[in-house]
């Protein structure tokens, strides 16, 4: 339960911003009064994490403690707050499956075990070509659109097993698949079409 | 100023007051974890809840500002279920190791727990457990008995100043924690133990040797830097077992350095327990008879002019007295208590003090520091000084080593160069000073370890007298000593008289053949090879440089085990009361004079401690007035001359080993090891070093 949130076996030597990320470090720090850069904290923390594979490792940390001249433990109390910062090194696409109440009423086990299945990994686990990581977690926010599944930035909504399976070789064949609703719905309306107000909807199509 | 009313009494309270502290006011006890009276108030143990008029549920008494019109009960039975219930949530993953816990009798926990615990557990899943985390040599973690009150990260993070500790992770997995596994790089990391409310964070060399209801508590004053610290030594039997600090609020609040609190192993080790003879080059045990006859057998018919001693560091100030009263009898002036070879001007007493007191940092707003590092040669005065940096508006500026100081400062030069060019407004800092209203001026005893001594000294006069740092009621003139011993052999004029040689003087003579008998009282940081031929008396606790080089040793006793006077650098004197009594056949340090100068024919008029303090109070009328500072009147002093352009440095080079009793502790030795080393070792590679 307490083993570090780190392992240092895998921790690179260095970390330093690409000059690219660095000039948008800047413009992020400069968005905050002088004196107050440590507000930027978050936002260099999820630049250092998208430079590096996806994951934040202790030296991303202290280079972003450094260039905000924060002591470097409230760097690491930031970091390891926040379940979006991965402190372990991660696949290319996460699949994070959202298994709370409404998802899990609208069959979220069954693309849990799709997922698994798939790609012969249980939850929490990498594939051992370093493509996917897969992880169950609580509520998305998207539950009008149950079940969900996050993939990196992307939210893939109202997924049924067989979505899921189209999705992962989609991913597998280096395609990024359409995100949204899987079934064509727009945003959160009722599923197969407006029920009421059809005198007032704009036809879309 | 809010009125309001607690448990029906009425209490009118400085605006901005908390509950808490208003229920203190009235001596109403309110329990509490995560509060601290010298640290930010974080409101997130919950244990401190009171019922408010007119408030929808139970509020946190140490986060609650007083307002007008308050009525505030703090003994209902609201109040008591919400407290047990916040009981309760604690104790779930709380181990109940209280029998093998070191906190076990003095835990905050422990004692709140009999008033607000529940008498079984209703929780039944496995408590969890966390991994214990290296902080280096002192402190000692059991971190699942860790309560989360966040006292030891702001500890750390606003008295030490050093941004060590932190939580991480959240919910049931937050941990305090270094996170990468590094030991408390501060000199106050002991005071953690204190702070801690529960058994989380302990001592180290402590652990597992003591229950707080077996020892015997002295309250007493360190001696191990100037500060003079109040400290209570408990001990069981002959062993002292631990120091723990007393509040004063004037000195060092309730804060003691690590050297204070961890050196006391080292009271144990290399003790010098009986007299000992050289006889055929060899150190021999002898009785006190033998020493005695050995001393006087050599002493005798030895012109004054050929006897010197020397106090060192950990002298108190009676024994300095007796023993400058039986140098007098000898007719020898050649005595000093600046071991260290320090030159400066004690003619006036504001010369050679901490004017402005501890207490007094708190009211300056410019401070200058010259030649000094306080964060190591006196921590708490560094600490006083991070208080009132926190306080805002201070500016600190620096002449001499730019070191690590816990607080932002300006570097204004290494050497006298920015001293000279500060007296005579020149240099761009002046003006700072100029527009300072309580300007002070810290002089470090490495400012005067130096030839020219005294021109640093007249030339800090003279600075101080251009740039108001001293008026009416405010004297920022201050020096900073490192011995124990100085100010009170200073008060006393422990110094050479008229025709005498200073240390410096003494060591040459000695090495020249000019000077036969060398009295060493505890002096140990002087340079014992090149005292020659001289006969060397050494009389101290501790076997350290000066009882190598002695012919005779005279057993004392160390600070925790004899009633002295001391006197701290700001000129206040203190009672270090007995703990333990010496080891086997050592005396307390002014008996062993005492009897020493009946057999050299020089008997002196005292038979007990109380005579001397008389006799003490008669040679300077500060003795009169124990714990308190007799202020001094300003007068000129110092010798105006040429200052080199030679760098300041700090007397301080190791602050874990600075006298024979850290530099015998194994604690102590294991922090040089911990902190001073590898800082050592990294300058050298950066190429910075010295």
């Amino acid at each position: 339960m307490s083993a570090p949130a780190h392992d240092p076996a895998k921790e690179p030597a260095s970390f330093a911003f690409t000059p690219e990320n660095l000039e948008r470090a800047k413009s992020i720090i400069a968005k905050y009064p002088a004196g107050k850069q440590a507000s930027a904290c978050m936002p260099l923390l999820d630049l250092a994490q998208r430079q590096n594979d996806g994951w934040l490792p202790r030296v991303a940390m202290d280079a972003v403690a450094d260039l905000l001249g924060m002591p470097r433990i409230r760097v690491y109390e930031v970091a390891t707050f926040y379940t979006m910062y991965n402190k372990t090194p991660v696949g290319k696409h996460v699949i994070q499956v959202c298994t709370t109440t409404p998802c899990w009423l609208r069959g979220s086990d069954d693309i849990v075990h799709t997922c698994e299945r798939k790609l012969g990994i249980g939850v929490g686990e990498t594939t051992a070509d370093g493509q996917f990581t897969l992880r169950e977690v609580e509520c998305s926010g998207a539950c009008v659109n149950a079940p969900v599944v996050q993939i990196g930035d992307d939210y893939y909504e109202d997924v049924s097993p067989e979505h899921m399976e189209t999705i992962i070789d989609a991913l597998k064949g280096g395609e990024i698949p359409k995100h949204g609703s899987q079934i064509g719905r727009q945003s959160s309306e009722p599923v197969g079409g407006p029920t009421t107000l059809k005198a007032f909807t704009t036809t879309a199509d | 100023m809010p009125k309001l009313t607690i448990d029906g009494i009425e209490i009118e309270v400085e605006p901005g007051t908390s509950i808490l502290q208003a229920c203190e006011q009235l001596g109403i006890e309110i329990p509490r974890f995560c509060y601290h009276e010298r640290l930010s108030v974080p409101a997130n143990c919950r244990m401190c809840l009171v019922e408010m008029e007119r408030a929808p549920k139970p509020v946190a008494a140490c986060a609650m500002p007083c307002g007008d019109g308050m009525v505030v009960k703090t003994n209902t039975d609201l109040v008591h279920k919400a407290r047990k219930g916040v009981m309760e949530f604690l104790l779930i993953n709380h181990p109940l190791d209280c029998p093998i816990c070191d906190q076990g009798g003095e835990c905050d926990l422990q004692d709140q727990a009999m008033a607000y615990g529940f008498d079984r557990g209703r929780y039944g899943e496995n408590k969890r457990a966390v991994q214990d985390k290296y902080m280096g040599p002192l402190i000692r973690t059991e971190m699942t008995r860790c309560i989360h009150c966040t006292r030891c990260i702001r500890f750390v993070n606003e008295i030490a100043g050093v941004p060590d500790l932190g939580a991480v992770n959240r919910g049931e997995h937050m941990e305090i924690t270094t996170f990468v596994e590094k030991a408390i790089g501060s000199e106050l990391s002991g005071n953690l133990a204190d702070v801690c409310p529960v058994g989380a964070l302990l001592s180290k060399p402590y652990a597992f040797t003591a229950r707080p209801w077996e020892l015997r508590k002295t309250e007493t004053v360190d001696v191990l830097d100037a500060v003079g610290s109040n400290i209570r030594v408990d001990t069981r039997g002959p062993e002292v077992m631990r120091v723990l600090p007393r509040v004063n609020e004037d000195v060092n609040e309730e804060w003691i350095a690590d050297k204070t609190r961890f050196a006391y192993d080292g009271l144990k080790r290399q003790r010098l327990d009986r007299p000992y003879v050289r006889k055929d080059g060899k150190l021999l045990p002898a009785t006190w008879a033998e020493a005695f006859q050995a001393i006087a057998a050599k002493v005798k018919g030895v012109p004054g002019n050929r006897i010197a001693a020397i106090a060192g560091d950990l002298a108190d100030t009676e024994s300095m007295l007796a023993l400058k009263e039986l140098m007098v009898g000898l007719g020898a002036a050649n005595i000093d208590c600046r071991q260290d070879g320090a030159v400066f001007d004690a003619s006036s007493r504001a010369g050679y003090l901490f004017n402005s007191g501890i207490a007094g940092i708190e009211r300056a707003d410019v401070i200058l520091l010259v030649g000094t590092n306080p964060r190591w040669e006196a921590t708490i005065v560094n600490a006083r000084i991070r208080k009132r940096y926190l306080m805002g508006g201070l500016k600190v500026a620096v002449i001499g080593e730019a070191r690590e100081l816990t607080y932002p400062y300006s570097h204004l030069g290494t050497g006298a160069g920015a001293l000279r060019q500060l007296v005579d407004g020149t240099h761009a800092f002046a003006d700072v000073l100029r527009g300072a209203k309580n300007p002070m001026v810290i002089l470090g005893a490495g400012a005067f370890r130096r030839k020219d001594g005294a021109a640093v000294q007249a030339a800090v006069r003279k600075l101080a007298e251009t740039f108001n740092v001293v008026q009416d009621g405010w004297n920022g003139f201050n020096v900073l000593h490192t011995a124990a011993s100085r100010v009170g052999g200073l008060d006393i004029g422990f110094l050479p008289g008229e025709g005498g040689r200073g240390t410096a003087g003494i060591v040459e003579g000695a090495g020249k053949g000019e000077i036969d008998v060398v009295y060493l009282l505890g002096a140990d940081e002087i340079d014992t090879a090149a005292l020659g031929k001289a006969f060397v008396v050494y009389q101290g606790h501790h076997g350290d440089k000066g009882a190598h080089r002695a012919d005779v040793i005279l057993p004392g006793a160390a600070y925790t085990e004899k009633n002295a006077i001391y006197v701290n650098t700001e000129g206040r004197p203190q009672q270090a009361r007995l703990a333990t009594f010496p080891p086997g056949e050592a005396r307390e340090d002014w008996k062993i004079l005492r009897a020493l100068s009946e057999q050299l024919g020089h008997k002196l008029p005292y038979d007990s401690l109380a005579q001397l303090r008389r006799r003490l109070a008669e040679v300077n009328p500060v003795f009169a007035a124990v714990g308190t500072v007799t202020p001094s009147p300003w007068a000129s002093f110092g010798a105006e001359g040429l200052i080199e352009d030679s760098p300041f440095f700090s007397t301080v080079a190791n602050y874990y080993m600075t006298d024979p009793i850290s530099r015998a502790s194994v604690t102590m030795a294991r922090c040089a090891e911990t902190f001073v080393k590898p800082a050592e070792s990294a300058q050298e590679r950066t190429g910075t070093h010295g």
